[in-house]
């Protein structure tokens, strides 16, 4: 039967050069390519998508959505080693919006090299180290489309700023890493927080507040641990707090707790790295004071929590092939409204890698809203191309 | 109060001496193999660990935050090179957050250093040539004299950080290769009779090993390096086993071996399953057992 398809695909003519691998064979000391060129690289991130309804529930500023072609991401990254102190990286984002192209700086920071006592310091743009999901850029996402309590806390784009970042590998027999930052809490990055004049949240304008002292600024406190359960499995648990002002009142604060967990099975021979599993969840909390407003309609002091979680599981089960699972709720569908309905979306997805560097994903998402009616069905075929150096594999 | 009491934590664990001068020089290696032969040079001087181990693909490995937590400790660092660890230990050196193991300080040792490499691209390349590795082919401990510079580069780096132990690395490297030139002649004595003998091998792993006894590889199970194999290739490859009168097919553990099992069935030639690397865990424990356990599989497998 083997056979057959062999002779079969042979005969039409699906063909690669024998032996390409034959490459030069030169014996020589190895002449290193030297330059002070950055690392460079292109990810182009697309998706084919199709809605049951026009008006859908993908708030999630680098998601599919709406019937038709997304131009997801376009990513130029750098990075490169500054000097003996630091190193850098920068990530650029081009996009579309209704033909219109727009450039984001989504992240450009430094980090130090050589703090002692593992202290390590991250200064510039960057995305805010709470839970898992918020700090991946979007071709770096297990699913078409972000969760929806990462849409509901941190806006479409996730939370992202200027600021500093300290953080410290406490020496001690297993790993612990503290992380603290401070960054700004203003704009559209920052939408539980200062976020944008003009904007509402719970029917209450957000104000153009100036920064007055640091109490205006995004605070966030990290801890994570890691283990090894065996040699096959790892786990990594994480609990992140985020807090800072908010726009709808003078002295009203938001606070956003997280907790998170990734468990990963690979057994110790792998082909190219398959198979695994992995596990993944994160739940959060956020409570948000709103302040009472001056102008009609009169909405008083009020506090709002709401609380989501995501659950999600992969299973690499043949070499080049993933499917995943991804179950998620939140207490609110629209981010800038949590008086709106609960919500719930299932996503089954299958992905393909011909290598490293392209990925072609095939999803579903089942999306209900207390609000509608009906629920929402989409289908994603989303795609993905990396030009230039290989993007840092992290755990 | 909570800040309080983690900047307490922290100020008290800055108290916590992280080295003491007499105790063995913490070196931790990417690989097994690195790991037999830091053994063999730093002596009793050294404490060694490794992050991948013999049975597994050197190219996928795990970035675990325990690596960076071994990686923090460690004085001496010694890696493959020429991109061979490149998918994980950028992110681990980062995590690891030790300035005195990254390239071009003294507890960095890239033991590619000085070897005379094979298969540099001479022209631009591109990937549509598959994982090709722009530096050169990475495999280069697989041939024995190379043993030898990694020796050399190892001991170099460990008398950085550790100069009063210099004639004692001196005289290990001395040591260690004339075992290897001893250990060289029988292999080279028991592989004679197969010189020129052509074979195939699933991934372009072993051009030093075959270079240096003389074996040529006329094809390989994958049409380009990390590409699986189409059905037009294996047929190819198929037809050319038959033509060139070839024995075996040579893969290594960690490959998924039914491809290479269905080329061999349909061609008459055989699998043969080559550990590239030392490997504690089947048990070939040093440098020497492995090219002892290569060359005893191939011997019986050529007859």
């Amino acid at each position: 039967m083997i056979w057959f398809v062999l002779m079969l695909s042979a005969l039409l003519g699906i063909a690669t050069p024998v032996f390409a691998q034959e490459g030069p064979l030169i014996r020589s000391q190895s002449k290193r390519p030297q330059s002070f060129n950055p690392d460079i690289s292109l990810d182009g991130l697309f998706a084919a998508g199709y809605f049951s309804e026009p008006e859908n529930l993908q708030f999630g500023a680098h998601d599919p959505n709406e019937r038709g072609f997304t131009l997801q991401n376009l990513e130029l990254t750098f990075t490169g080693v500054v000097d003996p102190f630091f190193r850098a990286e920068g990530h650029l984002i081009f996009g579309l919006e209704d033909g219109e192209s727009f450039v984001e700086v989504e992240e450009a920071f430094l980090t130090t090299l050589g703090l002692p006592y593992g202290f390590q310091i991250m200064a510039g743009q960057f995305f805010t180290r709470f839970g898992r999901l918020n700090r991946l850029h979007p071709h770096a996402w297990d699913f078409a489309d972000q969760t929806i309590i990462n849409t509901l806390m941190f806006g479409g784009d996730g939370i992202r700023n200027p600021g500093v970042q300290i953080s410290a590998l406490l020496p001690l027999p297993f790993y612990l890493e503290l992380i603290g930052s401070a960054q700004n809490a203003k704009g559209e990055t920052a939408t539980s927080f200062l976020s944008t004049s003009g904007e509402t949240f719970a029917g209450r304008p957000i104000l153009d507040k100036e920064i007055h002292s640091g109490n205006d600024l995004l605070y966030m406190s990290r801890l994570k641990t890691s283990f090894d359960l065996s040699e096959t499995v790892t786990w990594v648990v994480g609990t992140s707090h985020l807090f800072g002002s908010n726009g709808t009142g003078i002295d009203t604060e938001t606070r956003i707790l997280g907790i998170d967990l990734f468990v990963k099975w690979k057994p110790l021979m792998t082909d190219h790295g398959w198979p695994f599993v992995t596990l993944q969840g994160e739940v959060m909390r956020r409570s948000y004071e709103a302040g009472k407003t001056n102008t009609l309609p009169a909405l008083p002091e009020e506090r709002f929590n709401t609380d989501g979680f995501y659950i999600q599981s992969l299973y690499g089960f043949k070499r080049r092939w993933v499917a995943g699972f991804r179950y998620g709720q939140a207490d609110a569908t629209k981010p800038d409204d949590p008086r709106t309905g609960d919500r719930w979306r299932i996503s089954p997805n299958l992905t393909f890698y011909p290598s490293e560097f392209s990925k072609i994903r095939l999803q579903y998402n089942l999306d209900r809203s207390d609000d509608l009616a009906d629920p929402i069905h989409a289908v994603f075929v989303q795609y993905e191309f990396l030009i230039g150096a290989h993007a840092a594999h992290i755990f | 109060m909570k800040q309080i009491f983690v900047w307490g934590v922290l100020l008290v664990a800055m108290q916590i001496p992280l080295s003491v001068d007499a105790a063995p020089i913490k070196v931790i290696t990417t690989t097994e193999d690195l790991a037999a032969i830091t053994r063999e040079i730093g002596g009793d001087r050294v404490q060694v660990d490794f992050i991948a181990k013999g049975v597994q693909d050197p190219h996928f490995i795990e970035a675990k935050p325990s690596y960076m937590l071994k990686l923090s400790r460690a004085k001496l660092f010694v890696q493959v090179g020429l991109g061979l660890e490149a998918e994980w230990i950028p992110s681990l050196l980062m995590g690891a957050r030790n300035v005195k193991i990254l390239r071009g300080r003294n507890g960095h040792v890239d033991a590619s250093e000085g070897v005379a490499l094979l298969e540099v691209p001479r022209e631009r390349i591109d990937r549509s040539a598959g994982d090709v590795h722009g530096q050169g082919n990475p495999h280069y401990w697989l041939d024995p004299l190379n043993g030898k510079q990694i020796a050399r580069n190892i001991a170099a780096g460990l008398k950085r950080i550790d100069p009063e132990g210099k004639e004692q690395y001196d005289q290990n490297v001395i040591q260690f290769s004339r075992r290897l030139d001893a250990a060289m002649a029988r292999w080279s004595e028991a592989m004679k009779p197969f010189k020129e003998k052509k074979v195939i091998t699933y991934h372009n792993s072993w051009p030093y090993f075959l270079r240096r006894f003389g074996l040529m590889a006329v094809g390989y199970v994958e049409p380009k390096p990390g590409i699986p194999p189409s059905s037009s290739h294996l047929i190819q490859l198929i037809e050319r086993i038959k033509e060139e009168k070839v024995k075996i097919i040579i893969v290594e553990p960690y490959f998924n071996s039914k491809t290479p099992q269905f080329v061999a069935r349909k061609s008459g030639a055989k699998v043969v399953v080559l550990p590239p690397s030392v490997s504690k865990a089947t048990g070939m424990t040093d440098y020497f057992q492995l090219f002892d356990h290569i060359v005893a599989t191939l011997t019986t497998a050529l007859e």
